[in-house]
Parts: C-alpha cells; structure tokens; sequence
C-alpha cells in the first residue's frame, strides 16, 4: 500500500536553516545537510530543502549543498526557492536533487512549468503554491508570499497540474507559522479538483494536526517548527498518524 | 572490490546512485563513453522522464550498442526507474521500442487514482526465489507513471496501488530491474544494491 510521507521543510537562507512566523522574523536554526541527515535518520520519507535567498551568487552555493545533500541523505530531496527558468531544473537535477520545486516563476510564467515536465518528466517537477484567504477566495501569491496575484489559488493548482506538475506543494499563509494546523477547507479543495498527489502545508503544531491534512486526502504533509525545535520528532508523528489507521511506513 | 558503471546519458540522478553505491563499497565510474561501458562488469542504467527521448539518446550515442556488448561479455545489468523500463521490448509512452533484452510491455499505470505513483509503496517477493530478493527493501521509493503492469515469468517482486499490480523488480540471467529508486529508499535501498554487488560476484 502507498504510503502517506512526512517531510521536514528546511527554509535555507545563506546556507542555514531558518523558521520565521508568517514568512517573517527569520531565526537560525543550523546545517541543512546536518539536519537532512537527522531527520532522514528519524524516518523522514522525504526532504524538502527552499531556498529563500535567490542572488546569483547563493545559487551555486546553493548547488554545491544540494550535491553534498544528495551524497549524504539517502531518502528523496525535493529543491526549491528561485527557480526561474528550465536550466535551473537542469542544473539542480544535475546536483542531485530528486525533484524540483517552481513557484512564482511558475505564476508568471505557466509554460515553464510544460517545458520543465517535457524535458524532466512529471515525476520531478513540483509547483508550490502560496495561498493567501481574501475576500474573492483563495489567490496564489508570489515573490515567498510578498505579491498577490490575480490568480484563484485552486483554479491555480488544477492548471499546474494539467501543465504537467507531478505534484502540489500547498502552503496556507494564514496559518503558516501560528501553529493553529494546516487549512483543511483549502487542501480539501485542492485535493477534490487534482489528480496529482498533494502536500499539505503551514500550520502544524503537532502530530494530529499531520493527521489531519493526511485524513483529508493528502498524499504528504511538510512541517518545520515542529522538527526544528525539536518539539516532535518524525518518528512520534508517524505513530499518531499509524494510531489514526494512516498508512506510515 | 566490486566496479560498477554507472551510464552516464544525460538522465536519471546519477549524483546521488553514485553516492548510495559508494556507501555500500562500490568502485563507481560515472561515464557515458561507449568504450568504457562495453568492458564494464557491471552496469547500472538510471533513467528519469520520458522513454522515448532516454532511449534515443542511448542510440544516437552508440551507448546501446557498447549496453549490448557487455552484456555478450558477460556483464551484469541493473536498470533503475526509467532504466527499468528501457530493458523490455517497448514502451507506451511515445511509442518507444526498448532495448528488448526482457520479454513484455511498458504501459500507463491506468486505474491508479493519483499519477505519478509517488512515494514509499511495498515491494512483494514473487515466484521462484532469485538472488536478488533475499535483499529486496519491504517498502521502497517510487516516482513514475509507467510500468509493467502485467507482469510477465521474468517478475521478481511486484507492487500494488489502487488495485493496480506492475512489476517492480524484474531479472532474466544477467538483467535485471527496479522500477522504484534503491538510491533514495534509505537503508533498505543500500541492502539491495549490496544484494546486486553480490549477486553479480557470485558467479
């Protein structure tokens, strides 16, 4: 049976990890390989490395971490955060990352996301998408949450998917970093309209709320603070999500 | 110490099949030189994305023909993912016509309710023992949209989702195939490639 994943996000900013509330008041909190490799050991089923500095000169420190990662971390590494054109899919792929994230560019620019699939398969390229509540419904923003957009942030996820996105990374900015749980009403929407597996993200303050966005149909659930801090580990969220009757491996 | 070449074709994660071989005592040569793959004991064929565009580059490159004449000389092959698929006769996607060295058809995994099949899914030992299935991982990475769903005498574990049952590990003699990525499914990916290090020096 297809199991459902926990996956550790490490927000990387100049080489570091760091966890701020509402994408702001960034606070430091280590290594991201050393913490890859931590949290892989604890039966992470996958990681999920954004990058959240996006100069030239970061990008190719940020491909020779990603070549380091791919080196000492033997479970699956999905890389984000300033991807904005097919050879940086290229170029990340080549350093080793399984997958790769695309987010505003993707807003932008929907063929790139066509483009990234023909040329990489489905299979690797992940759209994330930052979703914001507003009076006309969920919009996608863009820029790590700092622009919105005209675009219905479903409406989004169901045309990434057609483009060729082989799964969604959905993050509610309303609940992100407060710790309140994951947005079910919009995951729920999402998962009811995609045929492409989804993860849930942004809210989470312990294992039942990972339950829950599982228990709604996500293929996947992301957290940070929790691991971060050391308040879960990965292992004690998959016994509660194995106790609810989810499949964990 | 065991060599193993990785064919280096432009597809698949190379960087980090390197690594997992690396950490279970592999000499790995990363090359995508057809005289370097004709003489290798042992060759491993990533592959990521679509059938069509990994295959035509193994022949444009004359990187199939070198695949192939390793093999004559006695070679042992494990094909990953895509890799695995390139193995049989043909493919549904793009109409592609494989390496035909195993008997049987890639085809979409339809009926399965959320594509690609992504994620840690079981991996089930079937039919008459083979040496690679002592060291098979109980649940392993997958990433993909195609396989063998029916799965022919060459089978040694398959997979099931969504009622769907395809072939995740196959063998015949020397070839044999994973269709989820030992690479990336943590210890128990490590077991296996151990598994193929062994089988391939028993002989």
């Amino acid at each position: 049976m297809l199991r459902r994943r926990i996956i550790p996000c490490l927000d990387v900013s100049a080489g570091r990890v760091v966890k701020g509330v509402n994408f702001v008041n960034l606070r430091d909190c280590g290594d991201p390989v050393a913490a890859a490799v931590r949290y892989a050991a604890q039966g992470a089923d996958e990681i999920c490395w954004l990058n959240i500095t996006a100069d030239k000169e970061s990008w190719s420190a940020l491909l020779r971490q990603v070549e380091q990662a791919a080196r000492e971390v033997d479970v699956p590494v999905t890389v984000g955060g300033g991807v904005s054109e097919e050879r940086h899919v290229r170029e990340l792929l080549g350093a080793g990352a399984d997958k790769v994230s695309i987010n505003s560019a993707a807003l932008r620019s929907p063929a790139l996301v066509q483009e990234c699939a023909e040329a990489h398969g489905s299979q690797c390229i992940v759209v994330a998408i930052d979703a914001c509540r507003s009076a006309a419904g969920y919009r996608a923003h863009a820029a790590g949450g700092r622009v919105a957009t005209e675009r219905d942030a479903i409406d989004w996820a169901e045309e990434a998917a057609r483009l060729g996105a082989g799964e969604l990374l959905v993050t509610s900015m309303d609940a992100d970093g407060t710790g309140a749980g994951y947005d079910l009403e919009l995951l729920g929407a999402i998962v009811d309209r995609v045929a492409v597996p989804v993860i849930a993200s942004g809210g989470a303050s312990g294992p039942a709320h990972i339950a829950e966005a599982l228990a709604r149909g996500t293929s996947a659930a992301l957290a940070a603070t929790i691991f971060h801090d050391g308040t879960f580990t990965v292992a004690e969220v998959k016994a509660e999500c194995r106790r609810r009757g989810l499949p964990m491996r | 110490m065991s060599e193993v070449v990785i064919v280096d074709y432009g597809s698949g994660n190379v960087r980090s099949l390197r690594a997992a071989l690396e950490r279970v005592g592999a000499e790995v040569v990363v090359s995508g030189d057809p005289m370097i793959v004709a003489l290798a004991p042992r060759l491993m064929v990533p592959g990521q994305g679509a059938a069509g565009p990994a295959m035509e580059t193994l022949r444009r490159t004359g990187l199939e023909r070198a695949i192939r004449s390793a093999l004559t000389s006695g070679a042992y092959l494990l094909g990953v993912c895509v890799g695995l698929q390139l193995l049989f006769e043909s493919s549904e996607e793009q109409e592609t016509t494989g390496l035909g060295l195993l008997p049987g058809r890639v085809t979409h995994l339809t009926g399965v309710a959320l594509l690609p099949h992504m994620g840690w899914n079981d991996v089930v030992p079937v039919g008459p023992p083979h040496p690679l299935a002592a060291d098979l991982p109980a649940c392993a990475y997958f990433a993909h949209s195609y396989a063998i769903v029916d799965p022919g005498p060459c089978t040694v574990a398959t997979t099931e989702v969504d009622g769907v049952t395809f072939a995740s590990v196959v063998a015949a003699g020397r070839v044999a195939g994973v269709q989820f990525h030992p690479e990336r499914s943590a210890a128990a990916g490590q077991a296996m490639l151990r598994g193929f290090l062994s089988w391939s020096n028993a002989a």
